[in-house]
């Protein structure tokens, strides 16, 4: 009942009476300090008209009492507070008694703190059952200077006891929030009874969740935006300029020039086939790849595009565009980038000239080593072998396309030797053994040529050989390495495409294991190395001879494929048994996880998602550090000795003291002696 | 991922790569009720597909009220008859990690793996080679535990203990804010917690008993084996494990969306150490 009484009044006066509330709860008399010193309100004083407040100033008569009596509560000294607080029951003026009695707790505030501290310490005395401690019960003995009222004291009753305790209870806050749960359902109860809803129980829960999350969750700003929110705005911002149609302007002629062909393939297609294996990225995302592409082909001289895949990264992802340049535009890049090794090869040879000179100055000639590194196998042409495409990366769509470098041959060779995660960064160093030439970019370039070597694959037939000139012996020898569509392709059955492998064929060539595509001597020198090394040469020659490596020939069957452990490395599977008349074939590797492959009727196509590792049944067996280097051998030009140790040159200084001295001395004699004979 | 929301949890989940084709996805809705009324679990989540060299596996997993209780798993090769595996016990542990290589997708198969055993025959102690036979049933199911002990995650505030024990569904779970989405500490691993015990008072202090039960993610060794990413436009965040390449945990800030998903091979990345 005295809660009712209570929401009565704060109902009608809500926003007074809650801060009349809290200085009432904790501890009336006590709140502004209270407040003040954000102290826990466990120990809170229950300022509720039945509850008297003890903390001002206290009788000394009262003192004894609560160690013998042992359960009551005192009432403290203000009496005529009091007892106005305790006949008050149910009236609506206890609010204006307590506005009017907030400037008196003031006065004795500073008492009430100096008591509260006290109280800590001070034993408790029995208590009832909900009875918690109570500070009122530990009084000091200090305090009796300033009883000056005498008053009755009626205890109250344990049931009251039991609601005051309660309600302290609710009336808890914690550090986390301000809140208390007596304000919240305050609040609660206010509002219900505010808007009268129909059947106010069954909306109960969601009206608690409003109320909580209005407290907890202020509204924005109208003028500031949400600063978690920026990236995700900015994001939206470069994407939303992905689908602004570019051009000029809007008109007819703009769409009829767009109807015609276009580099960028029809993304939406293969996504759709691919979806239906199972594979493949969200519809959405799939269109927002495909007008990243489009933004590509518009700022690149782009011919032939094709979505190659994804690479997932540890802190982000690349999305890889496999593209082929329109004829002559690509060398200005290459130039470019042929210039900056050059200029570094000449600083390079410069500092060897100096170091030259430097060395010949010094007495002691330095052997030179006969170690010389291996020759450096040559990169492929572009647009020939592994450098036949152009690939394109980038992190989200609607971030620009950075362009991949060409891969040479001893990337490949690394590549193969590691097995290293991608961050997700173009520039992030590759940190292996052996050492990768190159960074994430090089790193990258390098598995997506290994994959597509090994993935690209096509139903037999779809590519055939051109009609060739030439000698039959060097194409035997070299090996095709052009196709062309075949335009009589009629495509095969769908089941005849997943039963055997033999329908498949790769349409891209193997690397060997040099890393290249064709092969080349790297003994065989070009015009100018000759020239200049011929001496050399003959001493060469004959030391070392380097077989021929060869690869699979282009447009061989997947059924040629090596196996890994005994089980095949493709696993072909129709899209869906349910309805095998409109099924796609799909063909999955198990060699690289990831690169899948499907085929209906007269289409087809690859991709690969994953993280561009290498499917290997072993444990990755780290490269062996290489074996130690001998020691230079000790020859007549060369002798190594051990220094002198320090005793040793200590003596050697005495003894070459000790003769210096005695040579002297002898001296001495001899010119005494001369001086003594020319004396005499 | 919760069957309830299948459809919107594989279209977030689909930044891996690897999804349900559309006929899988219906006969998984189907299905995935039919299981529930049948088995009476208050909660199925559609676990993952285990790819195979002839065939796939799908794996479901029934949940009761409480969410920290073992739980049933089911699997099925076409999304439509499921079949309830046996729970997964250390002996089959021990029996299967000697299994190595793909699985074959054919739930009979069994696995030939010669031991030496000592064999006693009377006096005489001699070593008799005995083929073992494991069943890749055997395997699916200690593979599966052993993907839930690891890497099962669930973002903080998700679950919330009550008082007597029981762990229940938190419905007022709103979903992590921005900023906490990015840090791993928001995410626990969706087992029972090994590591709480070890923790410091220090750090006990500041936890809440009843949201923070469960071993953050945090202190994953061997460290840094958790790929975190925003997707979609910073919309998104992607956890994918590299211990056990397949698994993807995706989570839509400030939104109820999460879940985790397992495609892949099921083997786990042992050469993770020499990748990072």
């Amino acid at each position: 009942m005295p809660l009712d009484a209570q929401v009565l009044r704060s109902s009608q006066e809500i926003l007074e009476s809650q801060a009349n509330l809290q200085s009432w709860s904790q501890g009336a008399s006590l709140s502004p300090y209270e407040q003040l010193a954000m102290f826990q309100a466990e120990e809170a004083q229950l300022g509720g008209m039945e509850y008297p407040s003890l903390n001002t100033g206290f009788p000394s008569e009262f003192l004894p009492q609560p160690y013998l009596d042992g359960g009551g509560i005192q009432v403290p000294g203000n009496a005529s507070l009091m007892q106005q607080l305790q006949h008050g029951r149910g009236n609506v003026f206890q609010e204006l008694e307590s506005a009017y009695q907030e400037p008196r707790p003031d006065l004795l505030g500073q008492f009430s703190m100096y008591q509260r501290e006290d109280l800590q310490f001070s034993a408790s005395a029995q208590h009832g059952p909900y009875m918690r401690d109570d500070p009122a019960l530990q009084f000091s003995p200090s305090e009796l200077g300033f009883m000056s009222f005498s008053m009755q004291v009626p205890e109250p009753e344990p049931r009251e006891l039991a609601v005051q305790n309660a309600k302290a209870y609710l009336l808890q806050t914690s550090v986390n929030c301000n809140l208390s749960l007596y304000e919240h359902l305050v609040n609660l109860l206010t509002k219900i009874l505010n808007q009268r809803p129909e059947d106010p129980l069954s909306i109960l829960e969601s009206l608690n969740r409003t109320a909580q999350w209005e407290w907890f969750h202020p509204k924005l700003d109208t003028l500031r935006d949400d600063p978690e929110m920026q990236l995700t705005y900015e994001m939206a911002e470069r994407q939303k300029a992905l689908f602004v149609r570019g051009g000029s302007g809007e008109g007819e002629q703009d769409m009829e020039e767009e109807v015609t062909e276009t580099a960028v393939p029809n993304i939406m297609e293969t996504a759709f086939y691919f979806e239906q294996a199972g594979v493949g990225l969200s519809s959405d995302e799939s269109f927002r790849i495909f007008v990243a592409l489009k933004q590509l082909v518009e700022q690149q001289p782009i011919r032939t595009c094709r979505f190659w895949g994804k690479i997932l990264g540890l802190s982000g992802s690349y999305l890889v565009a496999e593209v082929e340049f329109r004829e002559g535009e690509e060398e200005v890049e290459e130039e470019e980038v042929e210039e900056l090794t050059e200029g570094g090869e000449a600083t390079e040879a410069h500092g060897e000239e100096e170091g030259e000179e430097d060395e010949e100055k010094v007495t002691d000639v330095i052997p030179k080593p006969t170690w010389k590194p291996p020759p450096v196998i040559p990169k492929e042409e572009s647009r020939s072998g592994t450098n036949k495409f152009l690939y394109f990366v980038c992190n989200e769509p609607g971030r620009p396309w950075t362009r991949l470098p060409h891969v040479t041959p001893a990337q490949i060779v690394h590549a193969r030797k590691i097995k290293k995660f991608f961050t997700g960064r173009l520039d992030a160093p590759v940190i292996s053994y052996p050492p990768f030439p190159g960074n994430e970019a090089n790193y990258l370039r390098a598995q997506i040529a290994r994959i597509s070597a090994a993935t690209h694959i096509s139903p037999l037939g779809f590519y055939q050989f051109g009609e060739e000139e030439g000698d039959e012996e060097e194409e035997g020898r070299a090996g095709r390495d052009t196709y062309e569509e075949n335009a009589d392709f009629e495509g095969i059955p769908v089941l005849e495409l997943v039963d055997s492998l033999a329908n498949w064929v790769h349409h891209r060539q193997h690397i060997l294991p040099q890393g290249r595509c064709t092969w080349v001597n790297p003994l065989q020198k070009t015009e100018e190395e000759e020239e200049l090394g011929e001496e050399e040469e003959k001493a060469d020659e004959g030391v070392e001879e380097v077989e021929q490596e060869i690869g699979p020939p282009l447009l061989t069957p997947l059924s040629e494929d090596a196996e890994i452990l005994h089980t095949s490395p493709w696993t072909t599977r129709l899209s869906c048994s349910l309805c095998p008349q409109y099924s796609v074939a799909v063909v999955r590797s198990n060699l690289w996880p990831g690169a899948y492959a499907y085929a209906i009727g007269k289409k087809f196509e690859n991709i690969y998602i994953g993280w561009g590792h290498k499917y290997s049944p072993e444990n990755f067996n780290p490269s062996l550090p290489g074996p130690i280097q001998h020691e230079y051998p000790s020859g007549p030009e060369i002798m190594e000795m051990s220094d002198p140790t320090v005793e040793e040159e200590q003596a050697l200084k005495a003894a070459q003291e000790h003769a210096l001295a005695t040579a002297e001395e002898e001296e001495e004699e001899e010119d005494e002696d001369e001086d003594e004979d020319a004396d005499d | 991922m919760d069957a309830e929301s299948l459809l919107l949890s594989l279209e977030l989940a689909s930044g891996s790569g690897q999804g349900l084709s559309p006929d899988r996805r219906a006969s998984l809705l189907t299905s995935l009720m039919l299981v529930k009324r049948d088995y009476r679990y208050d909660r199925v989540l559609f676990w993952g597909r285990i790819l195979g060299l002839v065939a796939d596996y799908y794996i479901a997993q029934g949940l009761s009220e409480d969410q920290l209780a073992p739980r049933k798993t089911l699997y099925s090769l076409n999304c439509m008859e499921w079949s309830l595996l046996p729970p997964a016990t250390d002996e089959m542990m021990v029996q299967t990690s000697v299994v190595k290589g793909r699985f074959t997708g054919d739930p009979s198969h069994e696995y030939e793996h010669t031991e030496l055993q000592k064999v006693n025959d009377g006096e005489k102690v001699f070593e008799e080679e005995v083929v073992v036979q494991i069943k890749e049933e055997t395997r699916l199911v200690s593979i599966i535990d052993q993907i839930d002990k690891a890497v099962s995650v669930i973002p903080r505030g998700a679950l919330f203990k009550t008082p007597f024990g029981p762990v229940h569904v938190n419905r007022t779970f709103e979903g992590l804010s921005l900023s906490q989405a990015k840090k791993l500490s928001s995410y626990f691993h969706f087992r029972e917690p090994v590591e709480l015990k070890n923790k410091t008072l220090l750090e006990k202090a500041d936890l809440d008993p009843s949201l923070d039960f469960l071993d953050s993610l945090e202190h994953d060794i061997p460290k840094g084996s958790w790929s975190i990413q925003m997707e979609r436009g910073n919309a998104l965040v992607v956890l994918r494990s590299l211990l056990w390449p397949g698994l993807t945990f995706f989570h839509a800030p400030r939104t109820k969306n999460c879940g985790y998903i397992y495609v892949g091979t099921g083997e786990k990345n042992i050469d993770l150490p020499f990748m990072l």
